[in-house]
C-alpha cells in the first residue's frame, strides 16, 4: 500500500469516527412517539417561549413563578412545584417505579395537563410541537442518555363489571390501607394525609375522589389501573405492582371509581343499584347547595 | 506430559489462590470509636397512636434516631468506611437485609456494596411503603402489604440515600451505597473496625446523617492495628 493510499485510509477512518458520535448526538435529541418525531432544537424555542417561566431556565423547577421575588420573597406563586427535568424523575409513566418513562408517556403528559396544578393541558401547541418539546426535555437530564425507558406494564383486557368485583375493590382497598392516606371515603383525609410531603420536601396532598373525574395522570379506567401499578414516582404514591394480581387490580378499578360520586360511570350506576352501594353513596353525596335550598329541614 | 502440566498449573492456583487468602485474612486494621462533642439535640418520642399494631409493640414509646447517643459521649450508627486508597470490591452475593419492624427500620442505617442484593421485609401487621429517596441512584416506591415477599433491589452507584415510609412520618433510615468491602457501623459505644486492610495508604470517612462528613488520612503497613477516632460537633437542634 502506497503512503498516499495509506493516509486517504486513515482520513476516512477519522472521518468515519468523527462522525459516529454526531449521528449518536442527533438520535438523542429526538423523541419517538409512534409516527411522529420530535426534535430537540424546535423544542428548546418552545421551551424558552412557554414553559421555561415555571420550569426554569434550567429545567430544574424554579422558574421565575416558582422562585417569586420582590414583594414575595417567601411566597412562590405556586403551590406545586413545577417538575424538576433535571431529576428525570416522572409522576405519569407506564413503565414500572425507578425507571425511565416512555417518550409518549411525557407527550401524553404534555397534552393533557396536571389536575390541580398549575399545569395546562398544551393542546393550542401542535402535536409535532408537543413532541419537539418532549425531544428538549430529555435533554436536561444525563439519565436518557445513560439509561433506556423502563419494559411498559401490561394492562390486561378489562373484566366484565360485575357488584363482585367492585365489593372484591372494596376489601383490598381497607387491606391495602389505601386509606391511610386518600381516606376511608377516598376524600383524601386519611390519618396520614396530613404528614405527607413528596421528594422535594414539599407538602403533597392525597387524590381526593369525591370531586371530579379527572386523575393526575388521565381520566380513563386504564389510566386508573396504570397508576397504582407504576406508583407517581416523586411523591408519596408507591407502585403495588408486585402485591396485587391484574385482576385484583381491576377489582380496584372498580371500587375507586364508586368513590367519585360525582362522577357518572357505569361503576357507580351499578354500585347505586344494590342496597349496600346505594346507602353508601346516598351517605357520602353532599346534598343541597351553597345557598342552603335543597337541605331538608 | 500434559498431565504434568495440569498439575503444576493446579499447585500454581492453589498457591496463588492461597497468597491471596493471606493478604485478605491478614492485614491491618483500622479501629477506634465515635464520640461527640457539645449538646446533642434530645431524642423526641414518637407518637405511634395512629398505627395501633405497632404502638402495641412498645412498651415504651420509642424514641426518633437521628442521633443516637451512648455513655461517654458515644455516637451511634456513624458509617465509617475507607473512601479513598482501597479498589472497588465485587459485590458480596448475600443480601443486605433491612427490616421493617414495630414500625421502625432495623437497622436504622444500612451499609452494603454497590451492586449488593438489598431485601426489604416487612414485619409488621401494616402496609408500608419503601421510598427510598435516591439522586444519584434510581427514585422507587414501593408498597409492601402485610405478609407479602421481601423486596429484592440493587443500587449501582454509590450514594448516602435517606429512606422513608410515607404511611408513617416517622419512619426513616438510610441506605448507605458504598464502592468497597471495607466498612462498618459504630455501634451503640461508639466503637468501630475495619479489619483485613492491605498495606496502604487510606482515607477514613466517617458519615452521620445530621452531623455530616469527617475524613482522616491513614497508612497501615503489615498487620497493624491503627486507631482513628472521630469527634463530631454536636447540634442542639
Amino acid at each position: 500500500m502506497s503512503a498516499h493510499k495509506i493516509a486517504k485510509s486513515l482520513l476516512l477512518t477519522a472521518a468515519v469516527l468523527l462522525t459516529l458520535p454526531l449521528l449518536a448526538v442527533a438520535q438523542q435529541g429526538e423523541s419517538h412517539m409512534g409516527k411522529l418525531t420530535g426534535h430537540s432544537d424546535a423544542g428548546k424555542q418552545l421551551y424558552f417561549r412557554f414553559c421555561w417561566g415555571c420550569h426554569g431556565f434550567r429545567g430544574d423547577g424554579s422558574g421565575e413563578n416558582w422562585l417569586a421575588t420582590g414583594n414575595y420573597p417567601t411566597q412562590p406563586y405556586l403551590n406545586i412545584q413545577p417538575r424538576n427535568f433535571d431529576a428525570a424523575v416522572f409522576k405519569c409513566r407506564s413503565t414500572p417505579t425507578g425507571t425511565l418513562p416512555l417518550d409518549e408517556d411525557l407527550y401524553n403528559s404534555v397534552g393533557r395537563g396536571f389536575v390541580m396544578s398549575n399545569m395546562p393541558p398544551w393542546i393550542s401547541l401542535t402535536k409535532q410541537q408537543r413532541a419537539d418539546l418532549v425531544a428538549f426535555i430529555k435533554s436536561f437530564s444525563p439519565r436518557f442518555k445513560s439509561e433506556k425507558p423502563g419494559d411498559p406494564i401490561t394492562v390486561p383486557a378489562e373484566p366484565k363489571l360485575s357488584v363482585e368485583s367492585i365489593k372484591h375493590g372494596q376489601e383490598l382497598f381497607q387491606k391495602l390501607e389505601c386509606w391511610k392516606c386518600h381516606g376511608p371515603e377516598g376524600r383524601g383525609d386519611g390519618p396520614s394525609a396530613s404528614t405527607l410531603t413528596d421528594s422535594n420536601d414539599q407538602p403533597i396532598r392525597p387524590y381526593n375522589f369525591a370531586v371530579g373525574s379527572r386523575f393526575k395522570c388521565g381520566a380513563t379506567n386504564q389510566d386508573l389501573y396504570k397508576i397504582f401499578m407504576t406508583g407517581l414516582d416523586g411523591t408519596p404514591m408507591p407502585s403495588f405492582a408486585d402485591v396485587i394480581k391484574p385482576e385484583e387490580a381491576w377489582d380496584l378499578v372498580h371500587f375507586l371509581r364508586t368513590l367519585q360520586v360525582t362522577h357518572k360511570s357505569p361503576e357507580l350506576a351499578l354500585w347505586e343499584s344494590t342496597k349496600e352501594g346505594a346507602e353508601q353513596i346516598a351517605s357520602r353525596r353532599v346534598s343541597g347547595t351553597p345557598t342552603g335550598s335543597g337541605i331538608k329541614q | 506430559m500434559r498431565a504434568k502440566l495440569i498439575s503444576i498449573t493446579a499447585a500454581l492456583a492453589l498457591i496463588f489462590a492461597a497468597a491471596l487468602l493471606h493478604a485478605r485474612a491478614g492485614g491491618g486494621t483500622i479501629s477506634g470509636k465515635v464520640t461527640y462533642e457539645g449538646t446533642p439535640a434530645k431524642p423526641k418520642p414518637i407518637d405511634m397512636s395512629k398505627e395501633p399494631s405497632c404502638a402495641k409493640q412498645h412498651a415504651t414509646p420509642i424514641t426518633t434516631e437521628t442521633v443516637v447517643t451512648g455513655p461517654g459521649n458515644s455516637l451511634e450508627n456513624v458509617v465509617v468506611y475507607i473512601s479513598a486508597g482501597a479498589p472497588d470490591d465485587a459485590a458480596p452475593s448475600e443480601p443486605a437485609t433491612f427490616d421493617q419492624k414495630g414500625c421502625q427500620y432495623i437497622p436504622h442505617v444500612l451499609a452494603f456494596q454497590v451492586n449488593q442484593p438489598l431485601k426489604v421485609i416487612n414485619d409488621d401487621q401494616t402496609s408500608h411503603n419503601i421510598h427510598p429517596l435516591a439522586k444519584v441512584n434510581r427514585e422507587w416506591n414501593k408498597s409492601q402489604p402485610p405478609g407479602t415477599p421481601p423486596i429484592v433491589d440493587k443500587y449501582d452507584k454509590p450514594e448516602f440515600i435517606p429512606v422513608k415510609c410515607n404511611v408513617h412520618p416517622w419512619m426513616h433510615g438510610t441506605f448507605a451505597v458504598l464502592k468497597n468491602s471495607h466498612h462498618a457501623i459504630s455501634g451503640q459505644d461508639g466503637g468501630f473496625s475495619l479489619p483485613n486492610l492491605p498495606a496502604g495508604k487510606y482515607t477514613v470517612t466517617g458519615w452521620h446523617e445530621s452531623y455530616g462528613e469527617q475524613t482522616q488520612e491513614v497508612t497501615i503497613s503489615g498487620s497493624e492495628t491503627k486507631t482513628v477516632n472521630f469527634v463530631f460537633k454536636a447540634k442542639p437542634y
